[in-house]
């Protein structure tokens, strides 16, 4: 039983990843500009899972990161600076600030961290839009180049489209293997019941710290390639609607799945354009299918598979992710 | 000093009307756990029900009539029954996320159904201004304060002084001991949307004169709202009548004083200091942990 689930994983997995590789071929500039930011967002999504979905702690500042991350991008290309040296600018930059970010989450919980972090995403955005000596004021910055990878160009939008797909690859696999080491462990145990984990001798302060800067960080790389990607930069879309967006993303592809930003992105990227057909009422069809689809599915759309998929062994992957791990650091 | 004391008399009247959002607010979390993340949307869609009545040719104060009890019925009863009651027993975070995708569904309605542009909307009384102690002060704020503070009133009398506002406190305090105690609990959390339906009502058809009537107004209204609820303090009706003045007179000392553009910084930072060091909010009282 176990043997076949593992094989219909490794198919599932083996044909999406074809179908994005093939996907593009068929699709006009704006399509591959779509799935491109459906990568991007996803990597700022993946981001937001570790913290919330994983780690439980709710933070509603991470569109503030891609902000950060896009916005040093800009700034830095335009005048000279390697694209690669960007990764560890923003990288580093948005973990600091995500690390000071979450001192209020030892302090406060759940809504009153929502709302610590919302005020921080807005007193940013309010930066981004008046601080114009830095960046641009409501004008922006343009013309951000398009990095060139190993000698070659990836201005064309199917190019820059893979690029950004390989980073997602690398992103997901580096977030795989930190989900399966004690790291990821000791942050599901700080989800789930924070005093025992405290018991058993997980230090939670630094693992919550920990969580919202890892968080912070992928939301910091979401902003690298968002840069390059749009080519301008500008405040409006890193207002708190981005954050609330990407909240949506995880909760609706379902909060502490590995592949649920991946399914939330999906549904918050490619969903309203595939409902433009309806013109102006395509975003009120998409608030509907939304509310319509987590009053039904509360656990999103990862645990409406898992639940079609998994079914006879519900019990048992139930009492499995409910049980809090013992080889806690 | 008598620009002092206008800004102060106008700050009061804004604030009157954040805090009765806010209370609306602080009621469904009280006795449902419900974030409303579209309680902004709340308080600028009334306001579109008058402008819609009145395009019939009814007049002003029967269309008043007509957006409170739509307000009711929708924001009220629809909202529980349709979004709430199947949300509530899988936690505050999805319930969260449905009330988001609630407040975009109200804004791009309002949007397309009705206008994309801002509205001009009847103000109460005429435009006169009244003049003590050698400030201006328009006759609108002062009927916006007086009304408020009606709503606020009669509110608290009802809360203390009947017996089903005793058991609405009753209900907010520990459901589980009110239901063993024989109050009606779910009826009593139905009265609180009913409430908070009305409040938000009454808060739009009071704002919207002063801000005219746009889709986009639940964006910042809502965002006053939290915070007035929570630097008041989150589990307490008094608490967001402090918050929701306090933010309204400071909002409007900031945007004359410092500056326009940093506005709505000011109301942050306060929002972001009172959760660090007074999460409880200035009037309300220690949540007990639970472990």
């Amino acid at each position: 039983m176990r043997r076949w689930t593992t094989l219909l994983n490794i198919g599932t997995l083996t044909l999406c990843a074809v179908f994005l590789i093939v996907l593009p071929f068929f699709l006009r500039p704006y399509g591959v500009y779509i799935l491109t930011l459906w990568a991007v967002m996803t990597v700022a999504a993946i981001g937001l899972n570790l913290t919330l979905g994983y780690a439980g702690q709710v933070s509603m500042a991470q569109a503030a990161f891609v902000g950060i991350g896009a916005y040093i991008t800009a700034l830095l290309t335009t005048h000279g600076w390697p694209f690669w040296s960007m990764y560890i600018l923003a990288g580093i930059a948005c973990f600091a600030i995500g690390w000071l970010l979450g001192y209020p989450a030892l302090r406060v919980q759940h809504h009153y961290l929502a709302f610590v972090t919302l005020a921080f995403n807005t007193l940013l955005f309010l930066a981004f839009r008046n601080e114009e000596w830095l960046t641009g004021g409501n004008y922006g910055v343009s013309n951000i180049p398009r990095p060139p990878v190993l000698g070659w160009t990836t201005d064309p939008p199917r190019s820059f489209y893979f690029f950004c797909l390989a980073n997602l690859g690398i992103v997901s696999v580096a977030t795989w293997w930190l989900l399966r080491s004690p790291w990821g462990r000791a942050f599901v145990a700080l989800r789930e019941n924070p005093i025992r984990a405290l018991s058993l001798g997980v230090d939670t302060r630094r693992y919550t710290l920990m969580a919202f800067a890892l968080g912070a960080a992928l939301g910091g790389i979401s902003g690298v390639l968002y840069a390059p990607l749009v080519q301008f930069v500008d405040p409006v879309p890193f207002s708190l609607a981005l954050s609330l967006n990407l909240l949506m993303m995880v909760v609706v592809g379902g909060s502490g799945y590995f592949f649920g930003p991946f399914l939330g992105a999906i549904v918050s990227v490619l969903l309203p354009e595939w409902l433009r057909f309806a013109e102006g009422y395509y975003l009120i069809g998409y608030a509907l299918l939304v509310m319509v689809l987590i009053v039904f599915y509360p656990s999103g759309l990862m645990g409406l598979a898992e639940r079609i998929i998994y079914r006879p062994q519900k019990t048992a992957a139930a009492s499995a992710t409910t049980a809090v791990p013992e080889t806690a650091p | 000093m008598s620009d002092i004391l206008q800004l102060f008399v106008a700050g009061l009247a804004t604030g009157a009307i954040y805090a009765l959002a806010a209370i609306g607010f602080t009621l469904l979390w009280q006795t449902s756990q419900t974030i409303n993340f579209a309680q902004g949307e709340f308080v600028m869609l009334p306001a579109f029900f008058v402008l819609a009545a009145l395009l019939y040719g009814v007049p002003f104060w029967l269309a008043v009539l007509i957006a409170l009890a739509l307000s009711v019925l929708i924001l009220g009863v629809l909202f529980k029954v349709l979004l709430v009651d199947p949300m509530i027993r899988h936690g505050v975070l999805p319930l969260v996320i449905a009330t988001i995708a609630l407040a975009l569904l109200l804004k791009e309605g309002v949007k397309e159904l009705y206008s994309a542009e801002a509205q001009a909307f009847p103000p109460f009384g005429a435009a006169v201004n009244v003049s003590f102690f050698g400030a201006t002060v328009a006759l609108q704020s002062l009927v916006v304060l007086g009304v408020a503070i009606a709503v606020v009133a009669s509110l608290q009398l009802f809360l203390n002084g009947t017996r089903t506002g005793r058991c609405m406190q009753a209900t907010a305090q520990n459901p589980n001991a009110a239901r063993t105690l024989g109050v009606p609990v779910d009826r009593m959390i139905l009265y609180t949307f009913l409430i908070n339906a009305a409040l938000v009502a009454i808060a739009s058809i009071l704002v919207t004169p002063i801000y005219l009537a746009k889709f986009s107004n639940g964006e910042w209204l809502g965002l006053y709202a939290f915070i007035a609820a929570i630097v008041g303090g989150f589990n307490q009706v008094r608490g967001a009548i402090v918050g929701g003045l306090l933010l309204g007179v400071v909002d409007n000392f900031a945007a004359a004083y410092l500056s326009a553009q940093y506005r709505l910084a000011i109301p942050l930072l306060i929002l972001i200091v009172v959760i660090l060091f007074r999460p409880q909010g200035l009037l309300g009282r220690i949540e007990e942990r639970t472990v």
